[in-house]
């Protein structure tokens, strides 16, 4: 029987060689006579142990990482084919821990089959929710999402049937469909893997998200730093319409759904829905104003959802195994399961999938396993570059919406990305400000201008000029930015400035200026 | 590559690639990629062909070009460095292989060494972060850039 060799194709497993390890096993294959072919899976979410080489056997894939190219050979001589023992051989996939311990709802079957065999699709799972959509009224299938307790990964948590079902009842000839796949947020790649990894599900999410809502047409809206992502889409798209998942007839409903992947071109701003829809309209991406809302006026002002990829990705397994499933895991109002992505300065960096509610310090001291320099853990950043520095005192704040927004801290896009003890946080402060001079889109005062400003009384006081003064001056105009902005970028970025100084003001002391005697 | 057209040539292709695409909803972004993926940025005697096809004025053609990061108007070095600035690559000591990056290649972010080998250009994330810090030379991703990492890509990019 030909055995299967499993080399990710994911970015962050080619950005660490995949592709070497990859040549040189089909060479070592064809010059050894073996009976093996190699699959280019999406990535298990263990970076940290990438490239992860995986081998099919009786006893279930057998997993040998961190993979080099030189690797190869050793490893075949060690009879990988059979899941021998090899000084990389981490034992059975499914039994590493940091994987056994996850709930994989969303990601189950990235990094385990071929992203783009539909085939594979199906056979783990894939097209069974939108089978069932097909067949059902939308108002129902906007039900059985709001039931499920669904709210938007892309950071506002806004609850994704209650959006939905404004579309559905909105009047017009033409509604869309727009996937927010702009993760410009350091520290995330959760929207990445899923594109890179398991595509089809994002197809299926949109086009239930279609059926349910009555829009006919979706658009994916990614980023240009992220060609393997939107090679794989575009393919898995052009798949799914040859096989009928997409098109006139949406698996023979007689319902029309079709969609394609727009390429942004650098702007983190178009992150924020509105800019979002104005970049795809092919205007400059500029925040508007709400009301009204995208689901009244969005695309072109037709009704339009726009969900973030692992909202839209969540939907499939909510209408296949039902509301209450999903609805069963997690916390308060946080309900069903979160991709956290952890990231930085980690030991054990990957993607982790789990029911909200896990204490942070858990997070990032067990599952991350503390820092991959060895030094004390000082600040974790969570949600991105307009979330909060959190302390060590705070790593008990359990990971929920609401919890984090109680710490003046949000989970955003549950990207968390971990420092050492060797990082200034008054410098962590003027980068979030320069960031967002760099970004704003400068539609609001505040931001465009309080965003420079911010940089300089960070200078000052990092100069040691008259530093209580112009500490109070941060805050006032992090209080500025906060209330006169009409998005997160201008209105968030407060969060990581505020944090710092709140949470770690010794970097906020530096030694007073010493005036230069003439 | 660095590519010089004649003018004529540069309005043929625009209209071109204009009437390829513009049937697009929203069609703007995707010919303005077109037109960088062609001539490796986007020559500004393309913007008042583009308006005119497009039924837009050449202020708002000019303001779409100069909003986006992505989108040049002058070509860039043969090869192209991009390295990640944001917080994850900042944990991980970006901040100082970005120095190095810049005294290796004698330029700062958004330059051009003189022989035109390489531009440097910063990046705000590349969906790395676990990997970090990373890098991205002429679209190939490079993950965990240790020093002797960034002279390999350096000595590629200069070749």
């Amino acid at each position: 029987m030909t055995v299967k060799i499993y080399v990710p194709r994911d970015a962050a497993a080619l950005a660490l060689g995949a592709d070497r390890v990859a040549r040189a096993m089909a060479d070592e294959i064809a010059a050894r006579g073996l009976d093996a072919i190699i699959v280019r899976n999406g990535s298990r979410g263990m970076h940290w142990l990438e490239p992860l080489v995986e081998v099919e056997t009786v006893g279930g894939r057998v997993a040998y990482g961190p993979v080099k190219a030189g690797d190869v050979s050793s490893l075949l001589d060690a009879g990988l084919v059979s899941g021998g023992e090899h000084p990389l051989s981490l034992g059975r996939t499914e039994d590493i821990p940091f994987l056994k311990q996850q709930t994989r709802l969303t990601f189950a079957r990235c990094g385990i089959i071929d992203p783009l065999s539909l085939d594979d699709y199906r056979a783990h799972g894939g097209l069974r929710g939108l089978e069932k959509a097909v067949a059902m009224q939308p108002a129902a299938i906007v039900a059985e999402v709001t039931e499920s307790g669904l709210r938007g990964r892309g950071g506002a948590g806004f609850p994704t049937g209650i959006k939905w079902k404004t579309v559905l009842d909105a009047a017009g000839p033409r509604k869309y469909i727009v996937c927010n796949a702009d993760e410009g947020d350091s520290g995330t790649f959760a929207d990445r893997m899923i594109m890179e990894g398991d595509p089809f599900v994002l197809i299926e999410g949109m086009a239930i998200a279609g059926i349910a809502t009555g829009a006919t047409k979706g658009y994916i809206y990614t980023r240009s730093e992220y060609p393997h992502a939107i090679a794989v889409m575009t393919n898995a798209i052009a798949i799914a319409r040859a096989a009928g998942v997409l098109g006139p007839s949406v698996l023979g409903s007689g319902r029309a759904f079709d969609m394609e992947v727009r390429t942004g071109a650098g702007a983190y701003v178009c992150g924020e829905e509105t800019a979002l829809l104005n970049s795809l309209e092919g205007k400059r991406g500029i925040v508007r104003a709400k009301p009204p809302l995208p689901a009244h006026m969005g695309l072109f002002d037709r009704p339009t959802v726009i969900n973030n990829v692992i909202s839209l990705a969540s939907v499939p397994i909510i209408l296949d195994k039902g509301a209450a499933f999903y609805r069963d895991f997690g916390m308060g109002r946080s309900r069903g399961t979160i991709p956290i992505q952890i990231a930085g300065n980690v030991k054990h960096s990957g993607l982790y999938e789990t029911a909200f509610g896990l204490p942070l310090g858990e997070i990032v001291d067990h599952i991350g396993g503390g820092t991959a320099s060895g030094r004390p853990v000082k600040a974790v950043q969570v949600g991105g570059p307009l979330g909060a520095y959190f302390p060590r005192a705070l790593f008990d704040t359990p990971f929920d919406y609401e919890a984090f927004a109680a710490k003046d801290g949000l989970i955003g896009h549950a990207g968390i990305v971990v420092f050492d003890d060797t990082v200034d946080m008054l410098k962590q402060a003027r980068f979030a400000m320069e960031f967002c001079a760099v970004e704003s889109c400068g539609k609001c005062t505040p931001c465009r201008i309080g965003s420079t400003r911010g940089v300089e009384v960070a200078d000052k006081i990092a100069a040691g000029v008259e530093p209580q003064k112009n500490r109070e001056l941060l805050a006032d105009l992090c209080n500025t930015m906060k209330f006169g902005s009409l998005c997160a970028l201008g209105g968030f970025t407060p969060y990581p400035v505020m944090s710092a100084m709140t949470h770690f003001p010794e970097d906020f002391s530096p030694a007073p200026a010493v005036e230069a005697a003439e | 590559m660095n590519i010089h057209l004649p003018r004529a040539d540069v309005t043929e292709r625009t209209l071109a690639i204009v009437g390829e695409l513009k049937g697009l909803e929203g069609p703007l972004l995707p010919i303005l990629h077109e037109i960088q993926e062609e001539f490796g940025y986007v020559p500004e005697e393309c913007l008042p062909v583009i308006a005119r096809e497009l039924n837009l004025s050449r202020a708002e053609v000019y303001g779409v070009v100069t909003f986006y990061h992505d989108f040049r108007n002058h070509p860039a070095g043969r090869h192209v460095l991009k390295l990640c600035r944001a917080e994850a690559c900042q944990s991980m000591g970006g901040d100082r292989l970005a120095e190095r990056a810049k005294a290796l290649l004698g330029i700062d972010f958004h330059e051009t060494t003189p022989d035109g080998a390489v531009t440097l250009e910063p990046v705000y994330c590349l969906g790395l972060c676990s990997c970090s810090p990373s890098a991205m030379l002429d679209g190939e991703v490079h993950g965990r850039v240790d020093d002797a990492g960034l002279d390999a890509l350096v000595a590629e990019a200069r070749r």
